[in-house]
């Protein structure tokens, strides 16, 4: 598992501040994507057999392996349901937000 | 040491001295050659690359940009149309900052369908963001790429080499190949600033917003204008090991010159023996080859046009609707400048038609002839 | 500055026989600039091969209109096509027959030289007897008409540059170049 960063908002005050090139340089750590949800995903560890499907397929890196075990980071998470389509145990459910 | 190749094999060494790591190509008429010598090497094991097969000039480069943005010596070659099918991906080499080298073999766009030369492949890419060097002889071909990896690597800016096509490509002339111990002293491996690795991940390439854009292109042109200096010393320091300057221009007799041809590619040696037959006439003729088209060597040809009363630029291609695209350049260049040449404007040599001493006697005739063009283009060898 | 026209069909090797002779000429210490045709060749169809040689560098890259020289690897196209199209008063024609060459009805501002190459090629097993490859065997014969190259160095452009039966192929030249 890649270091976890420190998410800080990056502002550039000059082109000599920005790299060359259009990458990744950090920046979406500040951005906490996780308010964009209005349904989050949930799941029940009880059925899950630990395969790491989830994790590999969110689009957001939204979801570690905590000792073998998915956990949603829902800070991040935008609630596209990705996770909960590709799981093959169905053990993840979406669910709405509490307005 | 000394062998007679071919203008295609001349790229296929230069590649191979420069220790290229990764090669994607896809074949083309007039282009075969300098893939198949390499995939020979690569093979045999003369060349420790990474050969890559793709079904099209877009996935070849492609596959260049991914191995360049992994940290890898990168070449390619193509040609017209593959070039024009590339056009997308060459957007994604500048812009990503990704020092691929590529020759390509200049021949005419189709339709109608041709495989001769003319420009109008490599100048349709002119904003793209490319280096781009022109080249009269297989010897420069080579040693072009040499110098053209140290080039890019520094500015992490993309080259293209770019010759005739028959005229080099298929044409053979005795070529220095120098020494592979020498080659690896004037030629660094490859160490890029950034790179695609899992020790250290980034994504590249993407959403870039309005607060940010302008920047990435700033810094491109800022960088794209050290290119001349770089391309000076470069080519002087490659001339103290190997014995050949390469420069931004090929200029010949043209400090006392009354008149200057402008050319490029093989016509601008050709213009050579025409000035020498002009010359023992009485005539002060000079010959300004353009080697680095892009970025444009607006000192240099200041400079060296700035003292001459005439000049007749010669362009074997045109942008439709407007001028020869050398034509434009260099009047483009002499904007504003104290001393203003007359700057007559040529097109001749389109689809391969041979570009001949007659042709440039009669640009000279014309040109020396009156005081100022009675055209805008002035078309040499059209069947009227 | 020599410039000479080879005249074969496609799949004779003629443009090989054009390299072969600029190898040999640049381990002199010479200039050269050699080219097929620009364009497609096919077999069996008329085709050409050129050479300029110097002992400066050639800045010339238009094509050869006006050869000093021209070099028949194909008999027949004496017939077939005009071999002394260009070519310059005084310019030599070398053909590949077993002729005498004041058989061939040639303006007399032009000297003919023969040498049988076939029946060269054909005794060194180079090729087939219905298809000999007699590039070798022809370049041989120019080498000495033309004093061009000391034989030596065409027998070692040969041992290089000639992948398949190399000394047989070096026995051809030098039979022609003797023959010639
Ligand atoms: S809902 Fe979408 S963003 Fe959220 S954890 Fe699942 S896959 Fe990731
Ligand atoms: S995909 Fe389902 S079963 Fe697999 S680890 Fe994720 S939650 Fe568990």
């Amino acid at each position: 598992m890649s270091k976890k960063k420190e998410a800080k908002k990056i502002v550039f005050n000059s082109e000599k501040e920005m790299p060359i090139v259009a990458m990744s340089i950090g920046s979406m750590l500040y951005n906490k994507t996780g308010a964009w949800r209005n349904i989050k995903p949930v799941i029940d560890l009880s059925k899950c057999i630990k395969c790491g499907i989830c994790w590999k397929f969110c689009p957001d890196a939204s979801i570690d392996i905590i000792d073998d075990w998915p956990q949603i980071n829902y800070d991040y998470c935008k609630g596209c349901g990705i996770c909960a389509e590709e799981c093959p145990q169905k053990c993840i459910v979406m669910v709405e937000e509490e307005k | 040491m000394k062998k007679v190749i071919m203008g295609n094999h001349a790229l296929s060494y230069g590649a191979m001295l420069s220790r290229a790591q990764v090669i994607a190509a896809y074949p083309i008429t007039p282009q075969t050659q300098v893939v198949e010598l390499l995939s020979e090497m690569c093979a045999d094991g003369t060349l420790n690359a990474k050969f890559i097969k793709v079904e099209s000039e877009h996935s070849a480069m492609a596959a260049c940009l991914g191995a360049s943005l992994a940290g890898a010596r990168t070449f390619t070659a193509t040609s017209a149309q593959g070039l024009a099918l590339m056009h997308e991906l060459l957007h994604w080499a500048s812009g990503g900052r990704l020092p691929v080298v590529m020759g390509n073999i200049n021949r005419a766009m189709a339709p109608g369908w041709s495989i001769w030369t003319d420009q109008n492949d490599s100048l349709s890419q002119r904003d793209t963001g490319w280096i781009q060097f022109y080249c009269a002889s297989n010897q420069e071909v080579l040693d072009t790429v040499i110098q053209a990896f140290k080039v890019s690597e520094k500015l992490m800016i993309p080259s293209m080499i770019v010759l005739d096509a028959f005229a080099l490509s298929h044409t053979y002339e005795v070529v220095d190949v120098p020494d592979q111990d020498k080659v690896d002293a004037y030629l660094p491996p490859f160490n890029p600033p950034f790179r695609l690795t899992p020790d250290d991940p980034h994504a590249f390439g993407g959403l870039t917003s309005p607060e940010h854009y302008m920047e990435l292109r700033y810094k491109l042109q800022k960088d794209m204008e050290k290119v001349p200096a770089l391309v000076e010393e470069t080519g002087k320091e490659y001339e103290k090991m190997f014995g050949r300057y390469l420069g931004q221009v090929d200029e010949y007799l043209c400090d006392d010159a009354e008149f200057i041809f402008v050319t490029s590619g093989t016509a601008g040696y050709t213009a050579r023996v025409v000035v020498d037959e002009l010359r023992e006439k009485g005539i002060k003729a000079g010959n300004l080859r353009i080697k680095l088209f892009r970025p444009f060597p607006f000192e240099k040809v200041r400079s060296i046009l700035s003292k001459v009363p005439k000049v007749a630029v010669v362009d074997r291609n045109i942008s439709y609707g407007h001028h020869g695209i050398f034509y434009q350049e260099v009047k483009s260049a002499m904007y504003g400048q104290p001393h203003q040449p007359v700057i007559f404007g040529f097109i001749t040599g389109l689809g391969g038609r041979d570009i001949t001493r007659d042709t440039f006697k009669e640009i000279a005739d014309y040109a020396l002839s009156k005081s100022q063009a009675e055209e805008e283009i002035v078309w040499i060898g059209v069947k009227k | 500055m020599i410039e000479i026209r080879f005249h074969g069909r496609g799949g004779q090797g003629t443009v090989v026989a054009s390299k072969i002779l600029a190898d040999a000429l640049a381990k002199e210490g010479n200039y050269v600039q050699a080219y097929p045709e620009f364009g497609v060749e096919r077999r069996g169809a008329p085709v050409f091969a050129f050479i300029r040689i110097d002992n400066k560098p050639i800045y010339d890259k238009s094509r050869i209109y006006t050869p000093d020289h021209v070099v028949v690897v194909d008999p027949t196209l004496v017939e077939a096509i005009d071999v002394t199209e260009g070519l310059k008063d005084g310019g030599y024609i070398i053909i590949n027959s077993d002729k005498k060459p004041e058989e061939f009805k040639f303006p007399s501002r032009y000297k003919v030289f023969t040498i049988n190459a076939t029946e060269i090629a054909v005794k060194h097993k180079l090729g087939t007897l219905a298809a000999p490859i007699v590039n070798t065997a022809i370049v041989g014969a120019v080498v000495k008409i033309l004093n061009l190259t000391k034989l030596e160095s065409l027998v070692e452009a040969i041992r290089e540059g000639v992948p398949l039966k190399p000394e047989d192929n070096i026995k051809a030249a030098i039979e022609a170049y003797e023959k010639a």
